[in-house]
């Protein structure tokens, strides 16, 4: 495995302008708000914040779904840009959170399998069907739903088949927007396996966002922890969890539940709600719910600083500001 | 992982198929039923009127005119439904009319809903401006009042019956792109749409193949009630002399043609009459049934 990263992101933003009605000025909502990222071959980067901090926009950045405001995406250090994307799609594939929405009802199994294949490669119609039938075989589902229809699944076989789907092209990278936060939580484990499983058999890189810290600490490398629209820790999974720096991750990490009876628990509750995009606050975004705000905090931007364990906070826990 | 995928597999339940989950919706609606029935009956005259019906449509029987149906007196078996001013079988007119009626059904529905499925997918995934420009000219069709705006577009193209079917086909399309239209932005919406554009899916395939199949159900039940007003219309315009030319026994204009014997014989205008009621009024309660067992929003699992 070679050192370069797969895909690599640097100050990627995406905004929307927003109302702009007859007598309105319309407003710009910084969906996600620059953001680094690098993803290697063969790792998994796990993206995680509540919901509207900016994650499934960033999914869709680097599905090539939607085009960046500012900033740069590399696949394998050429740039991507709009004009390209027809011929790096095959490189990145992505897979929702809902299962039941991203299958094409009306669809056979096999139909859904081929179709990547008969639209960007010119194989025989045997030879795309033998691919399909193996690619079935490879994520758990067996050869007879090859002619059935998505309703006839249930809600983790239909996340297989579209697993199954994105992998038919052999993408370098894969984006997982949520992939298990629809089943139940016996599927979810098993579908995080087959994940795993295929990350090493295929030496895949994931983009993989969620907002269950459970499941992220079972599958990531490194985390980047989002709140509204920008990073506010980065770093390998070990010393995200263990040791968090940003005071966000660590009220994140005290609000999941711990599978040890024994442990002490230290629930912390954020004041306040999140503040609204269109009206993020001067300043460090997080100061009006923080508990250790400083009058610093409110006037100037904290950047994301160190290396690899970063967080954008003036008064980290577990360590200090570079100035 | 295979003691999960097992249990996974236990939780699929057999589903019947489409069809027959359809049929068994269809069959809950009694009314449609009964006017699938009556359908069915009239697409069997319009196949085969002419070698069903007893009389030559067109044939006059000059000492026979205005002879009343069978059971009133002076009437006979010879002419079941009477005969016309001209001495024509009743009967036979009407069951080689369904023919046409059937005819400018079929027409219509076919031209209005290609016409309009088209323009509708177009307007679906267009830009905004051309979105706004097809929807403005489909509201300005539909502000006219139908009939009016046909039968102007009859009275330029010249009477016929071809004419009238192309009329009342331009008339009838902008419901057919409205309904698609909302279909198709519902439809893009979702994840499957998604997947096929990062799968590398080009317009015309995400048009035709990949979402067009999911917005079918709203446009048949569209078609079925549009045939009834197609039907409608064409005897409309024939009554008004601007559809079919006599001697064609389109049951329109066979009404306008026995206008003023009304009150002398009451049967030459009431059994075309019936016969356009009856008909219509069987695809309408076929097309409501279309739709229950269409509308998943009114199924009961």
């Amino acid at each position: 495995m070679s050192d370069a990263p797969v895909m690599q992101a640097t100050g990627l933003q995406r905004h929307y302008n927003v109302g702009g009605g007859l007598f309105q000025k319309s407003r710009v909502l910084k969906a996600v708000a620059g953001l680094d990222f690098e993803v290697h071959a063969g790792k998994t980067l796990a993206v995680v914040g509540e919901s509207g901090c900016g994650k499934s926009t960033l999914a869709r950045m680097v599905a090539m779904i939607e085009t960046p405001t500012e900033g740069s995406l590399t696949l394998d250090g050429k740039p991507v840009r709009a004009e390209d994307w027809a011929d790096l799609r095959q490189s990145v594939q992505i897979v929702f959170q809902d299962p039941y929405g991203s299958l094409n009802p009306r669809q056979r199994i096999g139909t859904i399998l081929m179709e990547p294949l008969m639209i960007n490669t010119k194989l025989s119609r045997a030879d795309r069907e033998a691919k399909a039938r193996e690619m079935l075989k490879l994520v758990g589902l067996r050869p007879e739903h090859f002619d059935r229809y998505p309703h006839m699944f249930s809600g983790g076989q239909r996340q297989r088949i579209a697993i199954a789907r994105a992998l038919m092209l052999d993408p370098k990278v894969l984006v997982l927007d949520e992939p298990v936060s629809a089943l139940d939580l016996s599927i979810q484990s098993a579908i995080l396996n087959l994940l795993l499983d295929l990350q090493e058999r295929l030496q895949l890189a994931y983009l993989f966002i969620s907002h269950d810290l459970s499941v992220v600490r079972h599958v990531a490398d490194d985390v980047i922890v989002m709140y509204l629209g920008r990073a506010v820790e980065k770093g390998p999974k070990a010393e995200v969890f263990d040791a968090p720096r940003h005071p966000y991750t660590k009220a994140l990490l005290s609000a999941t539940p711990r599978a040890e009876p024994g442990a002490e628990k230290e629930r912390i509750k954020l004041k306040g709600e999140l503040p609204s995009p269109l009206s993020i606050p001067d300043g460090c975004p997080f100061a009006p719910r923080c508990w250790k705000v400083q009058p610093k905090c409110r006037a100037e931007l904290p950047r994301l600083r160190g290396q690899p364990h970063g967080a954008a906070c003036f008064f980290p826990e577990n360590g200090t500001y570079p100035e | 992982m295979d003691d999960a995928l097992s249990t996974e597999a236990e939780m699929v339940h057999a589903r019947p198929g489409r069809l027959r989950e359809f049929w068994f919706y269809f069959r809950e609606n009694r009314g449609a039923v009964i006017g699938l029935w009556i359908f069915a009956a009239f697409a069997f005259l319009a196949l085969f009127g002419p070698w069903i019906a007893p009389h030559d449509a067109t044939a006059q029987f000059r000492a026979d005119t205005l002879v009343p149906p069978f059971w009133q007196e002076g009437g006979s078996w010879k002419y079941i439904l009477g005969t016309d001013p001209l001495g024509r079988d009743m009967l036979s007119r009407l069951i080689v009319g369904a023919r046409y009626s059937f005819f400018v059904g079929v027409v219509v529905v076919s031209i209005a809903a290609s016409g309009g499925i088209l323009i509708g997918l177009i307007a679906g995934f267009a830009p905004q401006w051309l979105d706004s420009i097809i929807m403005r000219i489909m509201d300005i069709i539909l502000a006219f009042p139908s009939l009016l705006l046909a039968l102007v577009l009859v009275a330029i193209l010249g009477p016929s019956l071809t004419n009238a079917m192309i009329a009342i086909a331009i008339v009838l399309q902008p419901h057919y792109v409205r309904l698609t239209r909302a279909s198709v932005l519902s439809e893009k919406q979702k994840d499957y749409v998604t997947s096929a554009r990062v799968v590398g899916a080009g317009y015309l395939r995400l048009m035709f193949i990949t979402v067009l199949p999911n917005c079918l159900a709203p446009i048949i039940v569209q078609g079925a009630l549009s045939f009834s007003t197609a039907i409608l219309d064409a005897a409309a315009l024939g009554f008004l002399g601007m559809g079919a030319q006599p001697p064609t026994p389109e049951w329109g204009t066979m009404l306008a043609e026995a206008r003023e014997f009304i009150l002398r014989a009451w049967w030459v205008v009431t059994f075309p009459g019936i016969a356009i009621l009856v008909t219509v009024l069987a695809i309408n309660l076929m097309g409501d049934g279309l739709r229950d067992a269409l509308d998943p929003k009114l199924k009961r699992s």
